[in-house]
């Protein structure tokens, strides 16, 4: 082979490629870091970082962004829901100064979860690498980015070391073909795509999500889809940048300007999936059927169309399936064989990394307006500035006149960790991203949703679909 | 890092597919430092203890026969869902230092390694005759070689077991990752210097 006959890859393939800075005999590659967003939870990397007497290698690539913890009450910082979880925000915002990070603190405008703020200031591009103690990193590969959650002890490397050793994951594409129909979201089809290929479906996989139904989403539906592909087990989900992605881009603060700008967009441009290029394992998915989906269960892969009906854990060939199913029915408190639609819920969440953005806000407000919540409902924005965007558009009197309450920025009852639970066999409709036993709290039953169908749950306290409630355009 | 090398100890069946990170740590002792001395008492928290804080006499590590368990022989995709290091503390609190399973989260089976806890792979099948005969025999034990990568189960089976060898290396010697990777220092620099040549525009803008 010449050399000018480059092996064609895939957009996961280049970014990787540029990233490697040596690759060992054993097979692992020392990967370069562009970006570090460090949330609260980081404490246990900085306590492993300042015992060993390290500093920060590169304080100028760090974003310090409180969400996890933060109380959604009020900006003030006696509203914590004790001293302890009050002390872990203040625990990053102690750590930013001493070693000089950027910070995105309690007091700062722009302060919202990570996988929020990161996309809307311009700090997550094409082509980068970028890391975060927290799962849901993969949100950032929606801007054609290599995203992935990584331990505390990894935190704690990048820290130290701006790199990180990985095994090269193997590469995934799902091509999504067929056209959404009316009243389907970009939640919909994540959770779609998840049933289809299974929770455990990616393990070890990047994946690439392509096709026309992809192409055509805003990168705040794509932000939405790639959050949750470690939900079917894949190290990150990442979408090719277009012109969607740079329109998206162009202008917001860490963003490149000028001559800067240009030059990443040329490069940009090149980053797409070469035509030829292979992949480990190839899926599509036909979204042509799909209605608004929810789950069912306590995996995000019993996910189910609204008009659909609870399947009978006895139709699982596998014993130990078979129980499985049968004990999440039974933490649901709910049947084989009926349906989820007019099942009375408790209290609803509209927020999240998943679904905490301004158009998401905008769909749940367009259900919500001129109707009033049945059951208690919180709306959290994802970050500052998706509250103020909000309240310019005055999405925030809908919601309050709807009677749902209107909080500050964070992570909220996604994951129960900043005191906005759901108490035991709470039934409780969420945008987030997580069914699992005990996530929003201990004993919690959770429904997955996108914020059109928990906005439609709000104002009927039950189970709806939402179609019943729009009027197509 | 405590090294690992060999392990012959109590094993106790996981019967569970996608065991995830929230059962293993629920969020609320995530706030908790990693040297708590309770924290042991958070592993499967609300699956090990009734709301009450009695202990759930089902649950596996509560019967008499597994208590001591070392080694958990789980099934496909352990660990799954959150980043949570702190389900790797709560293991290695308890006494894991294994855990046998089809596949992991793919965050929780790196952040094993850096505990000290050894992850291991084996076919669902193998996983499933070793949990039977941990059940036909509660308290027996497995045997577990890192060097010669195998595991012996309670009948004397020997099962091999792949896995990458710079992690190996590191858990057989207990080797502090961020010491090995400053090693590199210089390589890491001049690369960075290309790098940013390169792709000047990666720069954050403002900062």
């Amino acid at each position: 082979m010449s050399k000018l006959q480059l092996k064609s890859r895939s957009i996961f393939e280049k970014i990787w490629d540029s990233h490697v800075i040596l690759t060992n005999d054993e097979g692992q590659s020392l990967l370069y870091v562009d970006r570090h967003y460090c949330h609260d939870g980081s404490f246990h990397a900085f306590d492993m970082l300042s015992e060993s007497g390290r500093k920060v290698l590169r304080p100028d690539l760090t974003f310090g962004i409180p969400d996890h913890y933060v109380g959604t009450k009020s900006k003030d910082r006696q509203d914590f829901a004790d001293d302890e979880r009050r002390a872990v925000v203040e625990t990053v915002e102690k750590n930013a100064a001493e070693f000089g990070i950027n910070l995105f603190g309690l007091d700062d405008p722009r302060q919202g979860i990570a996988h929020v703020v990161g996309p809307e200031q311009g700090l997550s591009l094409p082509g980068l690498l970028i890391v975060c103690g927290d799962s849901h990193t993969s949100s950032h590969g929606a801007m054609g980015a290599f995203a992935f959650g990584i331990g505390a002890s990894e935190v704690a490397h990048v820290l130290a070391t701006q790199s990180l050793w990985q095994l090269k994951p193997k590469a995934m594409r799902i091509t999504i073909t067929g056209e959404r129909s009316f009243g389907v979201t970009a939640k919909d089809v994540i959770l779609g795509v998840i049933a289809h290929i299974s929770a455990a479906g990616a393990v070890g996989c990047a994946i690439e999500y392509a096709g026309p139904a992809i192409a055509s989403m805003s990168i705040e539906e794509r932000l939405t889809v790639c959050n949750m592909s470690i939900e079917a087990g894949a190290r990150a989900g990442m979408v090719a940048p277009d012109q969607t992605t740079i329109d998206y881009i162009e202008g917001r603060p860490f963003a490149p300007i000028g001559e800067v700008w240009d030059e990443a967009v040329t490069y940009w441009e090149t980053l797409p999936s070469d035509a030829d290029a292979t992949f480990d394992h190839e899926v599509e998915i036909d979204i042509g059927t799909l209605s608004p989906t929810l789950t069912w269960g306590t995996s995000p892969e019993d996910a189910i169309g609204i008009n659909d009906i609870i399947p009978d854990p006895n139709e699982e060939s596998d014993l130990r399936r078979r129980e499985e199913k049968q004990r999440s029915l039974d933490y649901m408190g709910l049947s084989a064989g009926s349906s989820l639609k007019d099942v009375p819920v408790d209290r609803v969440f509209i927020g999240s990394c998943t679904n905490g953005r301004i158009e998401d806000l905008r769909n749940a407000a367009a259900v919500a307006k001129g109707r009033k919540s049945k059951v208690p409902t919180m709306v959290v924005p994802g970050s500052g500035q998706v509250k103020a965007q909000a309240e310019e558009e005055g999405l925030d009197k809908i919601f309050i006149e709807a009677g749902f309450e209107w909080r500050y920025a964070g992570c909220s009852m996604c994951v129960g960790i900043n005191g906005d639970d759901v108490a035991a066999k709470v039934r409780c409709v969420s945008t987030s991203n997580r069914n699992f036993e005990g996530r929003q709290g201990p004993g919690a039953r959770t429904h997955l949703v996108g914020p059109e169908m928990a906005a439609a749950a709000a104002v009927t306290g039950c189970i709806t679909d939402v179609r019943d409630l729009m009027v197509e355009s | 890092m405590q090294p690992f090398t060999k392990l012959s100890a109590i094993a106790a069946p996981f019967d569970w597919s996608n065991v995830n990170t929230d059962q293993i740590i629920p969020a609320r002792y995530l706030r908790k430092s990693r040297r708590h001395p309770d924290y042991a008492t958070y592993l499967f928290r609300d699956l090990r203890f009734n709301s009450d804080g009695t202990e759930n006499p089902d649950f596996v590590l509560n019967q008499a026969a597994y208590r001591q368990a070392k080694i958990l022989v789980a099934d496909v995709n352990f660990g799954c869902g959150s980043s949570r290091e702190g389900a790797v503390f709560a293991l290695a609190a308890f006494g894991i230092r294994s855990v046998i399973a089809a596949s992991f989260g793919d965050i929780h089976y790196n952040n094993c390694f850096k505990n000290g806890l050894l992850p291991i792979r084996l076919e669902e099948k193998v996983l499933a005759r070793l949990r039977a005969q941990l059940v036909e025999q509660p308290g027996s034990t497995i045997e577990i070689d890192l060097e010669g990568q195998f595991v012996v189960g309670p009948d004397g089976t020997k099962h091999m077991f792949d896995m990458d060898l710079f992690r190996k290396r590191c858990l057989l010697e207990g080797l502090d990752d961020i010491g090995l990777t400053l090693i590199h220092e210089e390589t890491i620099a001049s690369f960075e210097t290309r790098y940013q040549e390169t792709y000047n525009w990666t720069m954050p803008r403002q900062g």
